[in-house]
């Protein structure tokens, strides 16, 4: 079945998403991987709303694409920001919150 | 807002005025906002909108009068001239549709021209007696509203419409009567005039909503119509359908209303109080609008009353009963009045009580009739009483003190003064003889002996006051500001217009001329209505033989059984066609409390005493006996100071009685003040202060002291031991709890994300295995 298939691309994708987020220390690396999630959450809305034939799920990945498209824009401006101020963005050094 | 418009399928001519009347009342509505808006900066400061708004709406009237006389004359002698209707869906709700409309008839028709006439005339006059006045602008806003709502309810469809212009009416006169609101008096009328007519506008409400829902079904049934809809519920009333106790309650409360509106006892002390207004509104007010609009209520409902309170019925009813109260005692209110304005406002309410006795008795033409010769002849009394008091009085309305000998300084205004007062009394051949003698005629001729007795007897006392009034204002000796004395009479000051400026600006004219005729302005309207108050009895004059009565061929609604087609019109279905089809026969059954089942009536079926000139004469007699046996009195009383006559209410025990219970009106108004206001205020105003002072005050104290001893306890045992306690042994706990969990706060992005997922993923599982 085609709807698996996506679903299983979707998983894939997502797991790739954590283990980004999880392990790197490049902050523009967890940024891409924050993308890869949210990609493959779009491409499990699509993959259902394919097989339940309503447009219900394209108008959810439109808005998920949109605000995407927004949350990079304000993650790069604070990553470049941390940069001027450290000369640095491993994410290992801001570790001011520490308990 | 237009939806759909339904016609009626006829072949009778209905041309462009007669499908356009529903224009008369939405063009002085127009010229209201316009005035608002812009009559200060106009060059006559807005009052040339009003004249022209309300000369547009006579045209208007006029060209629908002449065009429903054509159609009548289609419809040939027996047929039913069927209305010419048009209705606008307004809104929908619940299945009902609220439609706004006109319904064009003999009686709108006739009440459309009159009232637009008067209207018209009234604002002309005003142009020259408000002039100056500090509320120029605002008083022909008023004007021009008040007309304009008269003439909504005249042409409305139905009751919706009707109370909508109905209540128009009653905020326009409050407006007005308190026009000169800086005079406290002035204020206090608008407020009673106000709250007296709201008193029984409840009854119209609760009239129009029980017809509403117990006619609704059976009109909707046959005609199509809504339960608002005047022909359908005057239908359902002739239909034989309606329960007794229902329509009874129904026409019951809608004559509550008109007892309101048209000041018939015990409600019309109102009317008296409204003389506080201008000159130009009391003569509006008394004459064609806003008084009239309760007997129009009775006439244009007419078969609800017919049914519900069995009219032509062997007893007497509620409408005559109460008619015949107000002819008698507002008569006789007159007679102590001094201020010439009030003695034509009890007259006004002596005379509504006839149009109230000839509706109540089963005469219906000849109370439309009066509606249409009383207000020319009224008007034109009220219009000569304020040329008095503008020019030769000044703006004084007590008679006894500065009226007297002014028929040589006010020609035009004495000869148009007499005629009208003809005309009221009934004199032969003036129009008040046609109309009131049809009333008192035809009362005794559908069996209703005794009231007409008590319409012979007013005609007496109406005779009587009226030649009073005449023979104080312009026979005699001049008195007063008439003789040239200008003082400021502040002992009367509430019986005046007061109003500094226009007084100021006129001050150089009464100063040098004393009394004088008024301006062309004034004269004018005076003299067509005085040839009105002559000629307007001429449109029914029965006594002239049949070919005269063109008011019974004309207005009155013909008694004949229509066949009705119904098309159920559902909520989407915007055109709702009924078809009171002329052509299709009529049966010679007449319409009555029970109507045949192969159709429906719209009117009853009345019948119309015949002329004779022996009843007549009886009441013109009765007439000439007022007027010679007052002119007698008041000669002696005010002209030689007979002294058997002067000071015998002082003196006779007996007249003392009599004229104190006149002066004091009766008591009615001390009645509903303390009686009825202050019985509410007064032990409402203690019980509040009682409750104030010892429930309230008593709990405030008590809740005091029981909170203070309290508090002690709260303070020693549960605030220092329980809450501090509590308090501390969070705090504790929390600082426990925070260090053990503080190596979880790593600060590095990478653990809280992996503890996000990993808790994202348990709760995953934890989902998946709820659900397998």
């Amino acid at each position: 079945m085609l709807t698996s298939q996506f679903l299983l691309l979707g998983a894939i994708l997502f797991c790739i998403g954590v283990y980004g987020v999880i392990a790197r220390k490049n902050a523009v690396l967890v940024l891409m991987s924050i993308e890869l999630i949210l990609n493959s959450v779009n491409i499990n809305l699509l993959a259902f709303a394919l097989r339940n034939g309503s447009a219900d799920g394209h108008t959810f990945a439109l808005y998920i694409i949109a605000v995407a498209a927004a949350e990079v824009g304000v993650g790069l401006a604070m990553v470049l920001l941390i940069y001027r101020n450290r000369r640095s963005i491993g994410l290992d050094e801001l570790s001011e919150l520490r308990g | 807002m237009i939806l759909a418009a339904s016609e009626i399928l006829s072949p009778l001519r209905d041309g462009w005025f007669l499908q356009h009347a529903w224009l008369t009342p939405v063009i002085p509505t127009v010229g209201f906002v316009l005035i608002v808006l812009f009559g200060k900066r106009m060059p006559k400061k807005g009052s040339e909108i009003g004249v022209l708004s309300l000369l547009a709406s006579l045209v208007l009237a006029s060209g629908a009068a002449w065009q429903w006389i054509q159609r009548v004359g289609d419809a040939g002698e027996e047929q039913f001239v069927s209305p010419v209707v048009r209705t606008w869906t307004w809104w929908q709700s619940g299945g009902v549709e609220f439609t706004i409309g006109q319904h064009v008839d003999g009686l709108t028709v006739v009440v459309l021209f009159v009232v637009a006439f008067i209207s018209t005339l009234v604002q002309v006059y005003s142009l020259e007696y408000l002039r100056g006045d500090r509320r120029y602008t605002h008083f022909f806003a008023a004007l021009t509203l008040f007309s304009a709502g008269m003439l909504a309810m005249v042409v409305a469809e139905d009751m919706i419409l009707f109370l909508l212009g109905w209540e128009i009416m009653g905020l326009c006169s409050f407006m007005l009567i308190g026009h000169w609101w800086e005079d406290g008096a002035n204020s206090r009328a608008a407020l009673k005039a106000f709250f007296t007519v709201r008193t029984g506008d409840v009854g119209l409400l609760v009239g129009i909503s029980v017809l509403f829902f117990a006619a609704n079904e059976w009109t909707t049934t046959h005609l199509g119509l809504s339960g608002f809809s005047i022909r359908g519920v005057s239908a359902w009333a002739l239909s034989g359908e309606p329960n007794s106790t229902v329509i009874l309650v129904a026409a019951i409360a809608l004559f509550v209303a008109a007892i309101g509106k048209s000041g018939q006892f015990p409600l019309h002390t109102w009317l008296p109080d409204a003389m506080a207004g201008p000159t130009p509104v009391s003569s509006l007010l008394h004459s064609s609008t806003m008084v009239v609009a309760g007997v129009f209520l009775v006439a244009r409902l007419y078969p609800v009353f017919f049914t519900g309170l069995d009219i032509l019925g062997p007893s007497s009813n509620v409408i005559m009963v109460i008619a015949a109260i107000t002819i008698v005692i507002a008569a006789a209110l007159a007679f102590v009045q001094s201020d010439i304005k009030r003695v034509l406002a009890y007259s006004t309410v002596s005379q509504l009580g006839y149009m109230m006795l000839g509706l109540g008795a089963g005469a219906w033409l000849p109370a439309v009739f009066h509606i249409f010769t009383h207000a020319f002849f009224k008007a034109c009394l009220f219009l000569c009483a304020g040329s008095v008091s503008h020019s030769a009085s000044h703006h004084s309305f007590d008679m006894k003190e500065d009226m007297g000998g002014l028929r040589k300084h006010m020609p035009v205004t004495f000869a148009a003064w007499t005629v009208s007062t003809l005309a009221l009394c009934g004199v032969f051949p003036f129009s008040g003889f046609f109309s009131k003698d049809e009333i008192i005629d035809n009362v005794g001729g559908n069996g209703y002996t005794f009231f007409m007795v008590v319409g012979l007897g007013g005609a007496f006392l109406t005779a009587a006051y009226m030649t009073r009034a005449t023979y104080l204002t312009f026979f005699g000796a001049a008195r007063g500001a008439a003789a040239g004395v200008h003082e400021v009479h502040d002992a009367h000051a509430g019986a005046h217009d007061v109003h500094d400026t226009h007084a100021g600006a006129h001050e150089a004219d009464d100063a040098h001329a004393g009394p004088h005729e008024s301006g062309i302005l004034i004269t004018a309207p005076i003299a067509i209505l005085a040839v009105l108050a002559i000629f307007s009895g001429l449109f029914n004059a029965t006594p002239f033989g049949e070919s005269w009565e063109y008011m019974k061929k004309w207005v009155e609604p013909r008694a004949v059984v229509v066949a009705s087609e119904s098309h159920s019109g559902g909520p989407g279905e915007a055109f709702v066609v009924s078809v009171p089809s002329a052509e299709s026969g009529h049966s010679e059954s007449p319409c009555g409390k029970e109507t045949p089942p192969e159709g429906v009536c719209y009117a009853p079926q009345v019948s119309h005493a015949t002329f004779k000139w022996s009843k007549a004469l009886i009441s013109l007699a009765v007439v000439f006996a007022g007027i010679v046996l007052s002119w007698v009195l008041s000669a002696a009383l005010y002209g030689r100071r007979d002294p058997r006559l002067v000071g015998l209410t002082q003196r006779n025990g007996l007249a003392r009685a009599g004229y104190r219970l006149l002066a004091n009106k009766y008591y009615l108004d001390d009645l509903y003040e303390r009686g009825v206001v202050g019985s509410i205020t007064g032990p409402l105003a203690r019980g509040a202060y009682w409750f104030n002072q010892r429930i309230l005050d008593g709990i405030l104290h008590g809740v005091a002291g029981i909170s203070r001893a309290v508090a002690q306890v709260v303070y020693r045992d549960i605030d220092q031991r329980l809450v501090d306690g509590a308090v501390n042994a969070s705090a504790d706990v929390t600082k426990a709890a925070g260090t053990t969990v503080q190596p979880i706060q790593s600060g590095r992005v990478g653990h809280y994300g992996a503890l996000l997922f990993a808790t994202a993923a348990v709760a995953a599982l934890v989902f998946v295995i709820l659900n397998t």
